[in-house]
């Protein structure tokens, strides 16, 4: 992934300012974000050639895409963070599913379009509002990377939610494979706004947005869309949780042994 | 090799304009708006370029493209900054680079009609001229397009699919 540019030094001020601790503690938590937009846009890349038809096949591939470019900036910032020569390379390449801090739900496998659909639905609400708290961030690159990505992520939610309408007030089995796609993934969207002791510490620091607001524009965006698709809004469900520390499900590791294949047969391979 | 001129920033934006968009060859990258800065201090020249979408990958080609055709005039002390905010808007593209665009077959982005920041579900869709015919009795395919940039329509009255460079504001 090595190009050749590098990132302007004047988007990057704070960095010499951090205590080595903070430095670290930030240094895992844009790891976590890279993490996720990695894993989720792998799982869309496996799409690739295999949509229901072309024009939504080159969607899950342009979304695939801007997730990645988005990953791409947060492994290079983690990278200046961590200051210990990995590159972005070393971080996405070399690192084991224990070590991956992405929360549960973008692991999980593409099943039918619905599943997909769903989990990338639940994925875009939490990904668009969470990048419109980070607009303001006190961490200046972060909110250059989020400046940049809540354009597209944008895009991502307004195709997630108009997909969901239309199966969900669609045929029967559309509504049916949609009913199932919640019933089995809601469990997962409760990871992503419930903080982990790191992410508590940071948001203490004033270093990363409050979850707070975050969840409540999920929940509205969420009830207003379900409504439309004359979907049941889940009542009572009890999360799955983990990710976010390293616990994941098996799933997991069989991306990474896809995706890291070439690093791991062949160590340091370039091109 | 001839020891080249000390170079001005002026002679590096002429040259700049020869550098193109590998996807749409027609518009050179000052048309594209991602030339953000160019700075020469002695003999180190800096030029900061702003993606367009963040996986655009043509980034790369043109970052190199822009170190290829530096070091063709003989510069050798080269930097090629990626910045990131302010983020690029279609705004920053001109007009002549609007106008090469059409011409290719491409419509251009119309101004002010970014669905970018407000989720308009099943909103009414931009009334695009189609670049063949000109009639813009047209509908939108699809909002992803054949790169991260465009939207796919179609023509209602020549029937021609063709591309929508999106308004990104």
């Amino acid at each position: 992934m090595q190009g050749d540019m590098e990132f302007a030094s004047s988007e990057n001020p704070a960095l010499a300012n951090y205590a080595p601790a903070v430095r670290q503690q930030l240094f895992q938590f844009v790891l976590q974000l890279a993490d996720t937009s990695l894993v989720l846009g792998h799982r869309l890349s496996e799409w690739c050639g295999h949509g229901p038809i072309l024009e939504q096949d080159l969607a899950m591939a342009n979304i695939a895409l801007d997730l990645l470019g988005e990953t791409r900036s947060l492994y290079q910032y983690a990278a200046e963070l961590e200051g210990q020569g990995r590159t972005e390379d070393d971080l996405a390449y070399l690192r084991s599913a224990t070590e991956y801090r992405n929360p549960l739900l973008v692991e999980q496998p593409n099943g039918d379009f619905a599943d997909t659909v769903v989990r990338q639905f639940l994925f875009d609400n939490f990904h668009y509002h969470f990048l419109k708290q980070l607009l303001t961030n006190a961490d200046e690159r972060l909110a250059a990377i989020a400046e940049k990505s809540l354009k597209e992520a944008t895009y991502h939610l307004k195709w997630s939610s108009e997909w969901i309408i239309r199966l969900g007030d669609g045929t029967e089995e559309s509504r049916q494979r949609v009913e199932k796609a919640i019933a089995e993934l809601w469990r997962f969207s409760g990871e992503l706004t419930m903080p982990t002791a790191l992410e508590k510490e940071l948001q203490a620091a004033g270093l990363i947005p409050d979850y707070a607001e975050i969840q409540a524009g999920m929940a509205a965006h969420a009830e207003q869309v379900l409504a439309e698709a004359t979907l049941a809004v889940p009542q009572q469900v009890f999360m799955l949780t983990g990710g976010k520390d390293g616990r994941h499900t098996e799933h997991l590791g069989y991306i990474l042994t896809e995706l890291q294949y070439m690093q791991r047969t062949f160590p340091g391979l370039t091109w | 090799m001839v020891a080249p001129a000390p170079p001005t920033e002026a002679h590096i934006w002429q040259l700049l304009e020869e550098v193109t968009d590998p996807e749409v060859p027609v518009l050179s990258i000052l048309d594209l708006g991602i030339v953000r800065a160019v700075r020469v201090e002695g003999e180190q020249i800096t030029v900061t370029i702003t993606p367009t979408y963040s996986g655009c990958p043509a980034m790369n080609t043109i970052a190199t493209d822009i170190r290829l055709r530096l070091l063709a005039e003989g510069y050798t002390k080269l930097t090629i900054n990626n910045q990131l905010s302010p983020a690029w808007t279609t705004d920053w593209m001109t007009k002549a680079g609007r106008e090469k665009l059409e011409a290719y077959g491409i419509a251009p982005p119309i101004d002010g009609t970014a669905s970018g920041h407000v989720l308009n579900l099943f909103g009414k869709e931009t009334a695009v001229r189609c670049p063949l015919c000109k009639s813009e009795h047209t509908h939108l395919v699809s909002q992803f397009g054949s790169t991260a940039c465009k939207a796919l329509y179609q023509c209602d009255d020549c029937r021609e699919p063709f591309d929508y460079f999106k308004c990104h504001s």
